[in-house]
């Protein structure tokens, strides 16, 4: 059963630290009073946790594609429970996705948080191990456990942070996830019921009888499109977006997001390949419909954040996309845009909190023209935006080809609808950009961005020019595992 | 030979240097402008530099990058690249200073902003020149669209904003819709964005699916919307609410040619003569090219407007060089090629003149134009010169191209071709020399001198006088350009 796990040879836990040290750190602001040093706290908490985070990929060999720094210790012996923690090429990045974007979050609330500011970080430090959690877990009630540690603080930062409908939001999004998660459970125990383990490793390439693949995919499948989200699961999606404030945005949007498609990667595929074949043709219609309708609605929107929320539902259809084309350069496509969404959506949205700051309106048109009043802003925004509709030479461009070439091998005509996703891509992005930059004459005093948010947003710009156009790093890091599992899932695959 | 070299680099790099000195002087408008100047002159001698080892058989590569198997960020340098990158980069000297004069003297707004992205967007075609795969041919060719659209609605007003729009609209629709699943395409039938060097074979194996490749093949021929093939060529008109040299560099020369070179590109790298003879699709681009050509014409003959009659008869010109290609021969594809300098240096005189007649007279219609020649001869001169260009009359450059278009045309025992080789000239005088003849031989109107009305600034009138006498001197010694294409043709 451990065969797939090369445990930690490091002098120190790494996996175990970098996921407990921000509840640590979160433990010790429940005990500071002022304000600034809790912030300053909890941005150190984060800051280290990232660099911890690097010590783990600095370890990681990407030459096989087995789990490494693995940690195995007992914890409820008589249901076969351990607290089990491994990564692989697949998770290294969402980790280290994870452990940039916290301290720019704690950043990007340094001024827009003046409530409650000890409970905001306490929520953004759990949300953080709990993400990590979630990534490293390879026992599936370790895995359930962090899963829903991560609805608490999420649940939290939208229904005491949130926007003027917080309540709706919050209360959408927590009863669209946790309806998923019960499904999530369910699969679980029957996995459970079947192996008398609750071991990821374990439940991975084997082969169970058809019926129960089908059964076990389809709840599998339900939990995580709604968190992907995928068409028609996602209308939970632009509530809790436009409602959360900003970190909860970018938290969703990066973070949790990716929760569902990483979930089809390890869970479906790997436990249940042939139900994941003989579904493949409604999954990629499900991406399609999700990349066309998302930009459509999209080209709707007249709230900035509604719109780049709506465009989550779009990218995050390139990725199932990718993964349901069963090719190398899908699953790779299906990684990169994992993480390229995350960076440069994260990135909108922390754009529309550092204007929302400001004029405290999300509206397009009371944003409008700021070309002359803030040129920095508007740079930045430019920058991301083209990101955002697959501009070459930034990461999303590097992702879409990938997934596309993927799928052209496979389902042209799948193909040419998600060229059609991505030419209303370019269509709302840029009416978007236009009317931000130029979209009013009138001349307002807004400041422009302070150095604070500069500094907080360039670690991003640096990401999206690396994987635009030295993307091999990155996909020689997640190869081994991705073919691996591919060689797998193609013996089911005629 | 091919020599891994970073000197394709260097005219992008320094393109780039010059933009952001631009940005960071914004405050000094002559140190501004004569950062322009310098990094216009210092592209064109990078470019010119490496002319010799192209002469000499050799070309120029240079990877910066790899995205996956077979797909580089990857630069090259031969002949095809030569002539573009050369005209681009030296024509965008005679642009600088007539664009000083020009936005000086009609007191511009936003000039910062406009010598930025004029620079970027010569940036863009010297990359798109010097592409050495689909990958980055495809980068710069986007970027040209992005940066050039905040220069098509410069004015910012609802004509400027209606013509933005429909330029992003064409272009990044086609870009997007149709060469991105022709990019990809490509990848997936042979497993290679790279360009090859045999222009007989090019990169697609033998026993591929030809369905896919013609599927492929028409993705990208109108892909390639900036070079105004009908019937995504309505951009062209519409973007003519540039500022007047925009319409001379980009619209003449930077934009449109870039579409044309990457037809020519794909079209000889990319597929490769034998297969498209293989499949006939030479012999239909060749087609679909001439109804442009004669379409265009025909339109642009009702145009009152001077910039929009140049902008048909441009949508008309640029087909000539896609038909010399698909007629696949040597001759033809010679034609095509040079006709992307011989036009290049044409165009451009013909709307550095019309900006020169609107900053002296703010006068756009070719109706009001009677007699404008004796107030402006030297403008007008040159217009005339120009025009026998575009008509294709030798001395002039313009007849270079056309002989070896018929040339082409004859070898492959094209008649209709030749027709409309034939028609199109006939054409092109009737839309041009009306206006020769209007503003030289008809009703001297005494209104011009009292008005004194005189020749725009000297910052204008010398760039497109001296563009005009560079079309005579590229007629007389068509060489030099036909030694580089030779050496990409052998």
């Amino acid at each position: 059963m451990q065969q797939y796990l090369i445990m930690n040879m490091l002098d120190f836990p790494v996996l175990s630290t970098t996921i407990f040290l921000p509840l640590v750190g979160g433990i010790l602001i429940l005990l500071l009073k002022n304000d600034s040093i809790i912030r300053i706290t909890a941005f150190i908490t984060t800051l280290i946790t990232f660099f911890i985070s690097l010590v783990a990929y600095g370890n990681f060999n990407p030459g096989t594609h087995h789990f490494q720094l693995g940690e195995h210790l007992p914890w409820i012996p008589a249901y076969e429970i351990n607290y089990t923690l491994g990564v692989d090429g697949i998770t290294i990045f969402l980790i280290l996705l994870t452990t940039v974007l916290s301290p720019i979050c704690v950043l990007s609330s340094w001024e827009a948080i003046k409530e409650r500011v000890k409970e905001f970080m306490f929520c953004i430090l759990l949300m953080e191990t709990a993400m990590i959690g979630v990534f490293c877990s390879l026992d599936f009630i370790l895995f359930y456990l962090f899963w829903e540690a991560m609805l608490i603080p999420m649940y939290l930062l939208i229904a005491i942070w949130g926007g003027p409908r917080k309540d709706y939001a919050s209360i959408k999004f927590f009863i669209y996830t946790l309806f998923g998660s019960v499904f999530l459970l369910v699969a679980i125990i029957a996995i459970y019921l079947t192996n008398g383990t609750f071991s990821i490793l374990a439940a991975m390439y084997r082969s169970y009888p058809f019926s129960f693949q089908m059964w076990v995919f389809l709840a599998f499948a339900i939990a995580f499109a709604i968190k992907v989200p995928m068409f028609p699961f996602h209308t939970w999606l632009p509530a809790a977006h436009t409602e959360a404030p900003t970190v909860g945005s970018v938290f969703l949007a990066s973070v949790l997001l990716k929760m569902g498609t990483y979930g089809f990667i390890r869970f479906c595929l790997s436990i249940t390949p042939s139900a994941s074949v003989y579904f493949a043709p409604l999954m990629i219609t499900l991406s399609v419909i999700g990349i066309v309708y998302g930009g459509f609605v999209c080209l709707a929107q007249t709230d900035m954040k509604k719109l780049i929320a709506y465009s989550s539902v779009a990218h995050m259809g390139f990725v199932t996309l990718g993964i349901f084309s069963f090719t190398l350069f899908g699953f790779e496509g299906a990684m990169l845009q994992m993480l390229n969404h995350g960076v440069t959506t994260g990135a909108l949205f922390l754009c529309v909190g550092i204007i929302y700051e400001r004029t405290h309106s999300r509206e397009i048109y009371d944003n409008a023209g700021l070309g002359k009043i803030m040129p920095i802003y508007v740079g930045f925004f430019g920058f991301f935006s083209i990101s955002a509709f697959a501009f070459p030479g930034t990461n999303n461009f590097v992702g879409e080809i990938y997934v596309l070439i993927g799928t052209f091998i496979k389902h042209k005509t799948a193909g040419f609808f998600a060229v059609a996703g991505a030419v209303i891509a370019a269509a709302y992005m840029l009416r978007l950009l236009k009317q931000i930059v130029w979209g009013r004459e009138d001349r307002r005093v807004i400041k422009d961005m302070t150095p604070r948010e500069v500094i907080y947003l360039i670690p991003l710009v640096l990401f999206v020019l690396w994987v635009g156009f030295f993307p091999k790093p990155f996909v020689t890091v997640m190869e081994k595992s991705l073919s691996h599992l591919l060689t797998y899932v193609r013996t089911y695959y005629n | 030979m091919a020599i891994e070299s970073i000197k394709p680099l260097v005219p992008i790099i320094i393109v780039f240097v010059t933009t952001i000195l631009i940005m960071l002087t914004k405050r000094r408008e002559n140190l501004r402008e004569a950062w322009s100047v310098a990094g216009s002159v210092l592209t064109f001698l990078s470019v010119v530099s490496m002319v010799p080892a192209i002469l000499g058989g050799h070309i120029y590569t240079y990877t910066i990058s790899t995205i996956a198997p077979g797909i580089s960020f990857s630069l090259r340098v031969d002949g095809l690249s030569l002539v573009f990158g050369i005209i681009s980069s030296f024509l965008w000297i005679f642009a600088t200073f007539y664009n000083i004069g020009y936005m000086r003297s009609l007191k511009e707004h936003a000039q910062t902003r406009y010598y930025a992205c004029f620079a970027v967007a010569i940036l863009g075609a010297q990359g798109v020149s010097f592409s050495g795969s689909l990958f980055s041919l495809y980068l710069f060719y986007e970027i040209i669209t992005i940066f050039t659209y905040p220069l098509v609605a410069h004015h910012q007003d609802e004509e400027g904003y209606a013509g933005g729009k429909k330029y992003l609209v064409y272009l990044m629709g086609t870009s997007k819709g149709l060469l991105l699943p022709a990019t990809v395409l490509t990848y997936v039938l042979t497993g290679t964005l790279d360009f090859s060097r045999d222009i007989i074979n090019g990169v697609f194996p033998r026993d591929v699916n030809a369905l896919w490749v013609t599927v492929t093949y028409w993705l990208f021929l109108f892909g390639f919307a900036k070079a105004a093939i009908m019937p995504f060529h309505n951009w062209l008109p519409s973007a003519m609410v540039a500022p007047t040299p925009v319409s001379a560099l980009l619209h003449a020369v930077a934009v449109v040619k870039a579409g044309v070179f990457c037809i020519c590109r794909v079209l000889l790298s990319t597929f490769g003569i034998g297969l498209l003879q293989n499949l006939n699709l030479g012999i239909w681009t060749a087609y679909v090219a001439s109804f442009t050509i004669i379409t265009a014409s025909v339109i642009a003959l009702t145009k009152d407007d001077l910039k929009a009659r140049l902008a048909y008869s441009t949508v008309s010109q640029l087909s000539y060089v896609v038909l010399g290609v698909a007629l696949l021969d040597p001759a033809g594809i010679t034609g095509g090629i040079i006709h992307i300098a011989n036009h290049g240096f044409s165009k451009i005189t013909l709307f550095f003149c019309a900006g020169a007649i609107y900053v002296a007279t703010h006068k756009k219609k070719i109706s009001d134009m009677e007699g404008i020649g004796y107030a402006m001869p030297v403008t007008m001169g040159a217009f005339a010169i120009a025009s026998l260009s575009m008509i294709g009359v030798p001395p002039v450059a313009g007849f270079v191209s056309k002989w070896y278009l018929l040339n082409g045309a004859l070898e492959i025992k094209n008649m209709p071709i030749v027709v409309v080789l034939m028609a199109s000239t006939i054409l092109n005088a009737g839309y041009f020399a009306p206006i020769t003849i209007k503003a030289f031989f008809q009703g001297r109107s005494p209104g011009w001198s009292r008005d004194g009305i005189r020749e725009a600034p000297m910052t204008m009138v010398i760039p497109l006088a001296l563009a005009s006498l560079i079309s005579v001197a590229i007629g007389i010694f068509p060489q030099f350009f036909m030694e580089i294409i030779g050496r990409f043709l052998r």
